[in-house]
């Protein structure tokens, strides 16, 4: 009854083509026609961002788009924070800090997190939670996810991943001067 | 839910569209961001037949001076107004009411022009426009028309956009760069509809206070202009006046009683907000800090 429209839309780095009905909304879009299932949705109606995902690396609300109105647009989605199978330091620092129980708003939250750090990489609590007030989460209180992202953004202002990495090495050996090297290797890659 | 079913339409240019909305007729629904659209028709409280989305309309997408207004199209986004330096130097209450609108995800779709084209009674924008004397230019196929936000808001979700005409563009004169301005909103939490809002705009010269206006949003079906406060304050010397004004604001006003709160507590809250209004405002004209 009513014609399909064909969109392009490039998905976590890879392009896309598919019809769609008009009336399809984009969350709606990525779980089931392209199985990303990690998009949740909450409320419909675009009050709980649990649906957010990043357009040209802005946050919007999956929900309340229509799968046609990003045609030619690039979007990331939770699935495409982690690469080669390493995480993200974000979705390290959630894990750390118990930045989440349920998980049902985690995806939202990390996006919109990303969004937040790179357009201010040191921010304070105060400015975090603000930042995440378009984002509910009815399991945590919010805490260990402020807590979370501080600890990203340390991770992500230092050399991230390296550091992270040291801080492993150090962590998971119990010899003593190992343990210093190790330290000490992660000390240097913070002055430099 | 879902949206019931609809016919599509991504028209190329600013003739197409207006050519297809009035083949169209009273079917035809204008989509720009959606983040009002979108949320009704997922509850199937909206049931367009045909949409018609100026998302390819590039033509739309400006903020420039014009013949001494501004215009913004029908395309800008709510984000772009509150980052863009024209806004800014030319009607700040504008930049300082749409950080209130919403939550950022909201705004990167979300867009000035069909903040006002929905006439949500509780929106900040309209009201925000209002004070600044803002005017919206129709288009359609048998010409354009401008109109005042309050020709134009005729009542809760109700505006006189003629039948396949399109929101164009909102146009705001310029403001004096002495005038102060504030937008105060109460809401239960930030990003929700406000209970009540207030804008106000005024200017302090050797006379006294002057160029007066306040606007409420959430108190009517539309948003108000608090004509008797405004008159209270002309000429008036500093905030002494400030109470009876807030006062003479809400004193007239019939708020709807919901589940966010009562008639009076609205009237209430809405008398603080003009207060508080009134207080940044004059800060802000006499070059103080807020």
């Amino acid at each position: 009854m009513t014609e399909r429209v064909a969109i392009s839309v490039v998905v976590n780095g890879q392009k896309v083509e598919r019809d769609v009905e008009p009336r399809r909304l984009l969350v709606d879009f990525l779980r089931d026609d392209l199985g990303l299932v990690g998009t949740h949705i909450g409320c419909e109606h675009g009050v709980c961002g649990t649906c957010t995902v990043l357009r040209n690396g802005e946050s919007i609300r999956s929900c309340i788009t229509l799968a046609v109105q990003v045609d030619g647009r690039e979007l990331l989605t939770v699935e495409g924070l982690a690469r080669d199978g390493k995480l993200h330091p974000i979705q390290e620092a959630f894990w750390e800090k118990q930045g989440l129980q349920c998980g049902y708003c985690t995806p939202g939250m990390l996006l919109r997190a990303k969004e937040l750090l790179e357009e201010n990489p040191n921010p304070t609590r105060e400015q975090v939670r603000e930042g995440i007030a378009s984002q509910l989460c009815r399991c945590t209180g919010y805490q260990f996810i402020i807590d979370a992202i501080m600890e990203a953004a340390e991770q992500m202002h230092e050399q991230g991943p390296d550091l992270v990495a040291a801080a492993k090495l150090a962590a998971s050996q119990e010899q003593g001067p190992d343990l210093v090297a190790a330290a000490k290797l992660a000390a240097t890659q913070e002055e430099s | 839910m879902k949206p019931a079913p609809f016919t599509y339409h991504a028209p190329a240019s600013m003739g197409e569209a207006l050519s297809t909305l009035a083949q169209l007729g009273d079917q035809g629904r204008v989509l720009a961001g959606g983040q009002s659209l979108l949320p009704l028709m997922n509850f199937r409280l909206a049931q367009p037949v045909h949409l018609v989305d100026i998302r390819r309309l590039d033509e739309l997408d400006y903020i420039r001076s014009d013949d001494g207004w501004l215009a913004i199209g029908a395309r800008v986004c709510q984000a772009a107004v509150e980052r863009s330096s024209e806004v800014a130097a030319w009607c700040p209450l504008l930049v300082e009411t749409v950080a209130l609108v919403g939550h950022p995800p909201i705004r990167h779709q979300g867009t000035l022009c069909g903040s006002v084209a929905h006439a949500d009674p509780a929106a900040e924008l309209p009201a925000a426009l209002l004070a600044l004397g803002a005017e919206v230019l129709l288009s359609a196929e048998q010409g354009d028309r401008r109109l005042t936000i309050d020709e134009f808001i005729r009542g809760p979700y109700a505006t006189a956009c003629p039948t396949g005409g399109l929101l164009k563009e909102v146009r705001i004169p310029s403001q004096d760069a002495s005038t102060g301005y504030a937008f105060v909103e109460s809401s239960r939490r930030h990003g929700d509809f406000a209970i009540a809002g207030a804008a106000v705009l005024l200017r302090v010269e050797q006379s006294g206070i002057h160029h007066v206006a306040i606007t409420l949003c959430g108190v009517a079906e539309t948003p108000v202009r608090a004509a008797n406060a405004e008159a209270v304050l002309q000429g008036a010397q500093g905030a002494d006046g400030f109470p009876a004004a807030a006062q003479a604001a809400v004193e007239e006003l019939a708020p709807p009683t919901d589940m966010h709160g009562s008639s009076d507590f609205r009237r209430n809250v809405a008398r603080v907000c003009v207060q508080r209004a009134l207080e940044r405002a004059l800060a802000r004209a006499q070059g103080g800090a807020v």
